[in-house]
């Protein structure tokens, strides 16, 4: 049997598709965040802290949600570790458990004006539509 | 019939401890030929071989079966005692009972019958054993070296010394690769023309060597010893007995918008140019994709200030046929390129440059005179990163990067950085890393130097991106051990980018039926016991195109392909392995399966005229295998659907009888 800790590595990884021991600690990701600053916890230790089962940290900070979905540390990660997909995923447990959905696609045309990147919707869409 | 003897080996206990010897060779008499058996403590010992020897005379023995350890071990051994006593070496079996029995067995009874087993596997092959005679063929006393970097320099110098003619066939106008491209040299920091260029002039008067600069190797054909290469003298448009490497014509030609291919575009040459001031040969090129005569017939201004008449503008490709005994591929290494990374702004900033381009930056003769300027504006730039690995350890993407690691790039980044601050103390360098890889003679303390000495921030992290803004370079990047992000003001970027093998390699590869890894590297004979052959017989490889690698250890490797290639040469005669296939030509149907799997393009195929049982002929495509050239792999034989291809030695027959002794 698992244990808990156990449990949600394993459901972080197979909805995220991420394999952790791919990385080679590189931090290319947290070089390449915009939203460093903001955060506790950065890229390469989302990355660190899943592989080391240290998820109920990371679930009660702030960090996941202050990852702008931006992807740019997924294109630019050389071992292809998509490091935004794990944080996506340990988001999604925490958002899940509250079983509210923020945004539906629905919502989206009113939101849409000539000032807002559509990335940026696109990238709520992903955080909080799931 | 056979008259076979058996002979088991006790190895002392290695054997007899787990295997009852007596009783194998006792039920071993009983198989169908054996005239003789018996068993000794050590077969391969003087004594051992005596009994064998004595038993080959005695008992008139057309065979033997020594059961003993892996052929690997002694089958040699065994195969020189029947020859000693006048039995035909391959006429002799091993069956392996030590390694495939004893050693992996515990108990006696288990042991013994599967020693049974083996040893009646063994004898019902010899039973059908026929004597091979080992083929001959002669060897040109010449060698081919393609590439003249420092890898074919070397190779070829220590070919010549030995005796023997060596061609080096180079694409560039001039030898010396990317050496000559470099400023100084880890870890002594010598400069690298200073004892590169030494050998070029060496290699340039040496009497046994011929350099074919400006070509290319465009057919290959034949085998070890006997190789017919076809070199392409492309067009220089320069006589090259005349030219005396004045260089008049490079500063009088009116076009001087050319980029310059040696200083890696950072400056313009002429159309008619000397890559450098030691080029070898020292002989001009015409560059026809820029030539304005070769272009439009108007202009001639080389042609005029040559006082040599060495000018030709009439000048074609030329083919040149030479035989060779062994041939040396030394093809290099390119920088990859930066395209594919955006997030570094390579092609966005003059100021963001490769380590090469560093190279030419910092070198006496490059665009610069060697002084560190920036390439946008001229400027001394006083903020550089470095940043490692750019392409390197990269699995994410096979459009991007390479998943191997290039080697060299700590090394010479440790060098760029100590050298700049070296000269420049008022710049701040930084290196970003994710390892700092020296192992090797002085590297480690090298590196350590650089930052205990010179005072080089090195990093451990990566820079995310780089953006132009103004005139300086916005740099973000991770710092993993303070745990935070820095964004630094550079006015210089260095990408340490990733190398791979020159894209000659892969057609050469084609034309030699060398093998290859998924990089493009020259696949090695053995990785570890046979690293400068390739696993083509009289194929041998040095420098770069096996794999990356530094000056010193590409200098190791290409005198150790030397040394190959002189062994080779040595021999007036080449003596084959008489294993190889056979195609039986009543049976063969000419369908180019085994030509298809053969991977040392030793089948060809022929038509040949067949008398039909009604007395009229037909042609009819047969496979022809040449003895030379196959190393008895066997590949053919099993892909043959009409089982016409066998290999001598282990005949498909000789196979089935074995499996059905052991099924027995």
């Amino acid at each position: 049997m698992l244990n808990k800790t156990e449990r949600q590595k394993e459901q972080i990884l197979r909805m995220s598709g991420v394999n952790p021991l791919k990385c080679m600690r590189c931090g290319k990701c947290s070089g390449t965040c915009p939203s460093y600053d903001e955060m506790e916890y950065h890229p390469h230790q989302f990355v660190y802290m899943v592989e080391t089962g240290d998820i109920e940290t990371l679930r009660n900070s702030d960090s996941i949600y202050k990852c702008l979905s931006c992807f740019a540390c997924v294109d630019r990660c050389p071992r292809g570790v998509e490091p935004a997909k794990i944080v996506e995923a340990v988001r999604l447990t925490v958002i899940r458990e509250k079983g509210a959905n923020h945004l539906t696609a629905n919502e989206i045309p009113a939101l849409l004006d000539d000032e807002t990147p559509q990335q940026l919707l696109m990238s709520a869409m992903r955080k909080y539509s799931k | 019939m056979q008259r076979i003897g058996v002979f088991v080996c006790h190895c002392g206990t290695n054997i007899a401890g787990t295997i009852d010897v007596k009783a194998v060779a006792e039920a071993l008499k009983n198989e169908p030929g054996v005239v003789f058996s018996t068993d000794y403590q050590y077969m391969c010992s003087q004594a051992g071989q005596d009994i064998i020897k004595n038993a080959i005379a005695e008992h008139k023995l057309t065979g033997i079966v020594v059961c003993s350890c892996s052929p690997r071990m002694h089958e040699n051994t065994f195969r020189k005692t029947a020859a000693a006593a006048g039995l035909n070496s391959y006429m002799v079996e091993i069956a392996n009972i030590r390694e495939q029995c004893s050693w992996v067995h515990k108990e006696m009874p288990v042991g013994t019958e599967k020693a049974i087993i083996l040893g009646k596997a063994a004898v019902a092959k010899v039973n059908l054993n026929a004597p091979l005679t080992p083929g001959e063929s002669p060897v040109t006393k010449r060698a081919l070296v393609i590439g003249g970097g420092i890898a074919g320099i070397q190779t070829a110098l220590d070919i010549a010394d030995a005796g023997f003619p060596v061609d080096i066939v180079e694409t560039k106008p001039t030898i010396g690769g990317k050496m000559a491209q470099l400023d100084k040299t880890f870890p002594t920091l010598d400069c690298a023309a200073c004892i590169l260029t030494p050998k070029m002039v060496e290699v340039a008067q040496h009497e046994n060597i011929r350099i074919f600069s400006y070509s290319e190797v465009s057919e290959i054909k034949g085998f070890v010893g006997n190789f017919d290469v076809t070199i392409k003298r492309r067009a220089r448009y320069v006589k090259e007995d005349l030219c005396t490497g004045c260089g008049a014509c490079t500063e009088k030609c009116p076009q001087k918008k050319v980029p310059n291919e040696f200083n890696l575009g950072m400056d313009n040459r002429r159309a008619i140019y000397i890559p450098f001031a030691q080029a070898v040969p020292k002989v001009a090129t015409i560059d026809a994709d820029y030539c304005t005569m070769l272009k439009t017939g108007k202009c001639g201004v080389c042609s005029k200030v040559c006082t040599a008449g060495a000018i030709d503008y009439q000048a074609k490709d030329e083919f040149v046929e030479e035989k060779y005994g062994a041939i040396v591929a030394a093809t290099g290494f390119n920088p990859i390129s930066m395209d594919k990374f955006d997030e570094y702004a390579y092609s966005q900033s003059k100021d963001v440059i490769t380590s090469l381009e560093f190279e030419r930056l910092t070198n006496a003769a490059g665009p610069t005179a060697g002084k560190l300027l920036r390439p946008s504006d001229g400027e001394h730039p006083h903020t550089i990163v470095f940043v490692q690995c750019v392409g390197s350890r990269c699995a994410a993407c096979a459009e991007k990067g390479k998943e191997y690691c290039s080697k060299i790039c700590c090394m010479y980044t440790a060098k760029h950085a100590m050298l700049t601050r070296d000269k420049y103390p008022d710049t701040d360098v930084y290196v970003f890393y994710i390892d700092v890889r020296t192992p090797g003679k002085a590297f480690d303390e090298f590196y350590r130097r650089a930052v205990e000495e010179y005072g080089v921030h090195y990093i451990k992290g990566m820079v995310g991106k780089v953006s132009p803004e103004g005139n300086k370079l916005k740099v973000q990047a991770s710092d993993l051990i303070a745990g935070k992000q820095l964004h630094i003001d550079a006015d210089l970027v260095v990408l340490a980018a990733a190398i791979e093998p020159d894209k000659s390699a892969r057609p050469l590869a084609t034309m030699l039926t060398a093998s290859m890894d998924t990089n493009d590297f020259f696949t090695e004979a053995h990785p570890k016991l046979r690293p400068v052959e390739s696993p083509t017989a009289g194929v041998f490889l040095s420098g770069t195109c096996q794999g990356p690698k530094d000056i010193p250890e590409t200098v190791s490797q290409a005198g150790a392909a030397a040394s190959k290639v002189i062994g080779l040469l040595a021999k007036d005669k080449l003596t084959g392995n008489p294993c190889v296939a056979h195609s039986d030509e009543n049976m063969c149907n000419g369908c180019s399966t085994c030509g298809n799997v053969c991977p040392y393009g030793a089948i060809t195929y022929e038509d040949k005229e067949f008398r039909m049982p009604d007395r009229t002929t037909k042609m009819r495509r047969i496979a022809v295998v040449n003895e030379a050239v196959c190393q008895g792999c066997g590949c053919c034989t099993v892909a043959c659907m009409s089982g016409a291809m066998d290999l001598k030695g282990f005949m498909n027959k000789q196979i089935m009888a074995e499996v059905d002794a052991i099924c027995k």
